[in-house]
């Protein structure tokens, strides 16, 4: 097929842009590292739905459009003050507030951290020629090309790195925007999360663009927990409904460790979220919690991954759709327990509102088994408004619409009153009081 | 207050209602007996607008109003109450929300402005005290892991605080212990008054020992076959409901 070498050729021809840019030393580390990511690109190309990781989710759309990378502090199209919502302008806590690919010193704020944490720029890092060491570790490229993809194009994201001991109380906000003029841009965005023995911190990640917006967000984000870390981690999809928005998250946990993952997908047009977590050591507890809301012609595909790789781990998962007009949803959950991780206990529930007849869910458990000791279970529902909810509703005096949206909202609230950070749950709260898909209006 | 003409109503092909006549005055309090599959629960379904039931011959008059062409919720906004024999479970909606949302559309309906989150609050706290229940259930999703008391409770609540003209009680007594059936009953009783009237739908007498009516009837069959006053009860506790059937078919030999 021509087209695929075309797009292909685009992208090589994108990465001989960015090395000029960069002007990186042949040979170094972090070169080498891209170069062996653009090969393994180039080697796997797009993945087409023959492939089983990729079955329900077609990416052609995304390989029809010629991304550019934005230009070195290319300013926002649209005033920032109008993408940002309200909840994180009210949110406490340091930031880092990234705009098409860079950094903004004067929107971003790291003031009053306890000594020995960091909280920085990757960009600025990567400009001293200091690469933070185990960037690339976790993430692997050999298998998800998008993931090879950012590797080589990464140049920006945020490096958090907690020493032994610390506890961290406000949550610390990564926040990518991308709202350029002219051609699409394309950002890879590359986080790094290590939190030391003992740490405690919440990190939450958003992603907005201006609506009606073609660009193509690619983020991958690394988290590690060494001993007793404990790490919440918030993601805030808002992406134009136009935007392509693919996003890996890789969480790796050691011994006595405890993970949760809040993943609310709001936006965008073509979404792959993928969230995979190592429970590398005895003792250590994933919670995944989800929410995506689908409308228009959105498509949303959420893939999850837990490896049970010792004993006495635990996970519990709870993903939520909630699907109108024509989207449609993937969900696929693969909980993976190795030979050896006995007295793992892992609980899997996928559950489905669809609000229209034409919207669409593929729900996939997959539970792979190799250890004997073991209590695994799953359910997936799928199911329309509860008529007898419903009724009981009006009956009070609440009109049809109202009691819908009441009723979208309650299954919506079941995740959404775990979330911690005080400002997003309330915001959230209300925006699904307010409308029954809470997303944004797609202009069709 | 309430007229039924000539209702007849139907499920699939099961014609379940085949004519109910019935008056209902403000501030009367009338009981509705009868055997099971006699039509009890559609008749309370039907005033509250379920659409399961389809109606095929008949009119109910709500003070004046043609109750059949109304929406649930504009029946309910008109001051119709049902409670349900089995409240539904509403995860994720607390009580206080649900309420709130419902206060506020009855008030707007009846041209009055929407009360904030304080006098919500003192308006829920005041409903509570007369009826006895603690401040937890407001913040309770809506009956969710209640009890079957609890449950019940809850729509006593429920009507307090919305201030219906007609109260319609479908079953309210059955499962109960009678700690519960008593608290509900009082709860009812402090309900009571001149401009508002009960349709009390029950199997058994025993409620009625606490809940006194002004009228009894006897539903059989989709027909109301016999009316009067307390006693119409008792008898019918003493002598089940087999001598209605027999009382009936003599009639049909005479």
């Amino acid at each position: 097929m021509t087209g695929v070498i075309d797009i292909k050729e685009t992208y090589f021809s994108r990465f001989s842009e960015l090395e000029r840019a960069l002007g990186e030393r042949e040979g170094s580390p972090l070169h080498r590292l891209r170069q062996l990511a653009i090969e393994r690109f180039a080697e796997l190309g797009f993945p087409t739905t023959d492939d089983e990781e990729w079955r329900f989710t077609n990416v052609a759309p995304l390989a029809q459009v010629s991304f550019r990378l934005p230009a070195a502090n290319e300013p926002p199209a649209v005033e920032l003050k109008q993408l940002l919502p309200s909840w994180l302008q009210a949110a406490a806590g340091p930031r880092l507030v990234f705009v098409n690919g860079r950094m903004i010193p004067t929107w971003s704020n790291t003031d009053g951290l306890p000594p020995g944490v960091v909280v920085t720029s990757l960009g600025q890092r990567l400009a001293t020629g200091a690469v933070p060491a185990p960037l690339g570790r976790y993430a692997d490229f050999d298998v998800h090309p998008f993931v090879a993809l950012n590797t080589a194009f990464f140049r920006e994201g945020a490096v958090v790195a907690l020493p032994k001991g610390c506890v961290l109380t406000d949550p610390i906000h990564l926040v990518w925007i991308s709202a350029a003029a002219g051609e699409p841009i394309m950002t890879h965005p590359r986080h790094l999360i290590l939190a030391g023995v003992q740490t405690q911190a919440r990190i939450v990640e958003s992603y907005f663009g201006p609506e009606g917006a073609v660009y193509f967000t690619n983020a991958v984000t690394e988290v590690v927990l060494e001993e007793s870390a404990i790490v919440e981690h918030t993601k805030v999809q808002q992406e134009s409904t136009e935007a392509f928005h693919l996003a890996a998250v890789q969480v790796h946990q050691d011994r006595d460790s405890r993970f949760t993952s809040h993943a609310i997908a709001l936006g965008g047009g073509l979404v792959r979220n993928d969230i995979n977590v190592i429970l590398d050591a005895p003792g250590t507890e994933a919670t995944l919690n989800g929410l995506y809301v689908g409308t228009g012609r959105q498509l949303i595909d959420n893939h999850t991954r837990i490896d049970h790789a010792r004993p006495h781990g635990a996970s519990h998962e709870l993903y939520k759709g909630i699907l109108d007009g024509q989207a449609r949803g993937v969900f696929n959950g693969k909980i993976y327990v190795h030979p050896g991780a006995q007295k793992t206990d892992a609980k899997q529930t996928n559950k489905t509102l669809l609000l229209s007849d034409e919207a669409q869910i593929n729900s996939k458990p997959q539970l792979e088994i190799y250890a004997d000791d073991v209590k695994c279970t799953h359910g997936a529902t799928i199911g329309q408004v509860a008529e007898d909810m419903l009724f009981y509703l009006r009956t009070r005096g609440i009109g049809q619409d109202e009691a819908r949206r009441l009723l979208t909202f309650a299954f919506a609230n079941e995740v959404l009153e775990r979330l911690s950070v005080e400002p997003l749950r309330a915001w959230l709260e209300a925006r699904f009081l307010q409308s029954p898909t809470a997303g944004r209006e797609t202009h069709r | 207050m309430l007229t039924i003409f000539n209702l007849h109503a139907r499920v699939g092909d099961n014609e379940i209602l085949k004519g109910v006549n019935l008056k209902v005055r403000a501030g009367e309090v009338h009981a509705i007996m009868g055997p099971n599959g006699s039509g009890k629960s559609t008749l309370a379904g039907v005033l509250a607008g379920r659409d399961v039931f389809e109606v095929t011959e008949g009119d109910v008059l709500f003070d004046g109003k043609n109750l059949l062409e109304m929406d649930p919720e504009e029946r309910a906004r008109e001051g119709v109450f049902l409670a349900f024999q089995y409240p539904v479970e509403i995860p994720g909606v607390s009580n206080t929300y649900f309420l709130k949302a419902a206060v506020n559309a009855i008030r707007k309906h009846r041209g009055l402005e929407e009360l904030d989150a304080m006098d919500f609050m003192n308006l829920m706290k005041e409903k509570l005290k007369i009826l006895h229940i603690d401040e937890d259930l407001l913040k309770r999703p809506v009956n969710e892991g209640f009890s079957g008391g609890e449950k019940k409770r809850n729509e006593i609540f429920q009507m307090a605080v919305l201030e219906p003209r007609l109260c319609i009680l479908d079953e309210t007594d059955s499962g109960l212990d009678i700690d519960a059936l008593r608290t509900v009953a009082d709860g009812v009783n402090a309900l009571r008054s001149p401009d508002r009237a009960f349709l009390v739908i029950t199997h058994y007498q025993r409620l009625l020992n606490y809940i006194v009516p002004d009228k009894v009837h006897v539903l059989f069959d989709g027909r109301i076959v016999k009316s009067g006053g307390k006693e119409l009860a008792l008898e019918l506790e003493s002598k089940g409901y087999g001598w209605i059937e027999e009382e009936l078919a003599h009639a049909a030999r005479a």
